[in-house]
């Protein structure tokens, strides 16, 4: 038997959604992994990277800690997808390029509604954010883009069972929105 | 006006004969028998603008717009190469990116008219950097909102408040890339302007610009214009809205 596909995904700037639509495509579930081995993904919760022929990208730029793990899937993987509205083009997290980051801040941690304790967190730990959301072309190359808020699980489907089958992509016109 | 028989022509259209009377453009005649061009800001019932050239198609060599190049006899028209269908996406993606188009937060996702065309020439992504400008959304009228991230200046209000309401509530100010959309109003705002629910302005947007208040998911997502069958089936979103 051939070797299988090794697959990575990950979630940057989403909201895991596109994942769940991932998994929403239920028992063929089990036809996938006879066909791909998952690496990093948190499906396996795996955290590091090895060398991958496909990887997923759900969820826009927001962060430095997003960039450093785009730009580490794009050395890992040959194929990299953007799957979803956010990778795609920011998507809702990229609603807040309307407003100064500052602005963002204050109104999160220090002059909202409702909030004990301000002051805007600062540890170490806490990616910085970038002073605007992008979507992943902006950053890294891109080979393949999924839209939909999320893709539907027959998309996915239809988007991985021709791409491991070496076909040209073709998706029924219903399988490609964009909300 | 009377038209003889001996006075009308026929063009190839994708290898489709497609009948003419002078006078018609290239769009008059495709839609009259049945057919589809993509196109954002041509309305059949406002006078061509040719400014969003999405309808681009190829005659000649040439690259023309369908809603403003005259029908010719024996013209052979290529509307489905992937030459026409690559410069409509690449006109598309730079409406895409110069506007802020978040479909999932807008209440018309799903019968729109630049995302269904965008389907229709298969974008699936923008391409392009963006630039997400920062624009003003102005709630102050009763039943109307404007979203000017929306806007893709296809004058098509402009045209329905000056040509059909007789007002002239909206026009295009500045030029090249600062050209936008601004309301005749002392303060500027759509609340303080003349603008009515039943002027013929408010049904002719394509987009999700102006919209009208209170009904925004009247349609659910997934049974919307849009949502099951492509815009050369279905037709403009502005022909299925009651004015």
């Amino acid at each position: 038997m051939a070797e299988k596909i090794r697959v990575a995904t990950a979630s940057l700037a989403g909201c895991f959604g596109c994942h769940m639509s991932f998994l929403d495509i239920d028992e063929r579930i089990l036809d996938l992994v006879e066909l791909v081995e998952f690496d990093r993904t948190p499906i396996t919760d795996i955290k590091t990277i090895g060398e991958c022929d496909l990887g997923l990208i759900e969820g826009g730029v927001a962060n430095a800690e997003n960039v450093e793990v785009l730009r580490e899937f794009r050395r890992h993987c040959k194929i990299l997808v953007a799957l979803g509205a956010c990778a795609v083009n920011g998507g809702i997290p990229a609603m807040r390029n309307a407003f100064e980051l500052k602005d963002c801040l204050e109104e999160s941690y220090v002059g909202g509604v409702g909030i004990y304790n301000p002051g805007i967190p600062n540890d170490p730990e806490i990616p910085l954010l970038l002073n605007k959301v992008h979507p992943i072309h902006e950053v890294v190359k891109i080979d393949y883009f999924l839209p939909g808020c999320p893709p539907s699980a027959d998309a996915i489907w239809t988007f991985l069972t021709e791409l491991l089958a070496g076909k040209p992509i073709d998706f029924p016109y219903t399988q490609i929105h964009y909300d | 006006m009377k038209v003889s028989l001996s006075s009308r022509g026929s063009f190839r259209f994708d290898g489709k004969e497609i009948p003419f009377t002078p006078g018609q453009t290239i769009m008059d005649a495709v839609l009259a028998a049945g057919e589809y061009i993509p196109h954002l800001c041509h309305n059949p019932e406002f006078a061509p603008h040719g400014s969003c050239r999405v309808c681009v198609v190829g005659v000649g060599g040439r690259q023309v717009s369908a809603c403003t190049a005259p029908a010719a006899e024996g013209m052979v028209v290529d509307s489905s190469s992937e030459e026409i269908q690559g410069t409509r996406r690449a006109i598309l993606q730079m409406l895409f990116v110069e506007g802020n188009h978040i479909c999932p937060a807008c209440e018309k996702s799903g019968a729109c008219q630049l995302q269904a065309v965008a389907y229709y020439t298969g974008m699936l992504a923008p391409h392009f950097t963006h630039f997400f400008p920062r624009r003003e959304v102005d709630a102050s009228h009763p039943d109307f909102i404007i979203d000017f991230n929306r806007c893709i200046l296809c004058e098509l209000c402009v045209r329905a408040s000056r040509d059909w309401d007789g007002k002239r509530v909206f026009g295009i100010s500045g030029r090249g890339l600062a050209s936008h959309l601004v309301i005749d109003s002392p303060t500027g705002r759509l609340g303080d302007s003349s603008f009515a629910a039943t002027d013929k302005a408010a049904h002719v947007c394509p987009v999700g610009a102006i919209l009208p208040k209170h009904r925004g998911y009247e349609v659910p997502i997934g049974e919307r214009l849009y949502d099951r069958e492509p815009i050369s089936l279905v037709g403009d979103v502005a022909a299925h809205e009651e004015a």
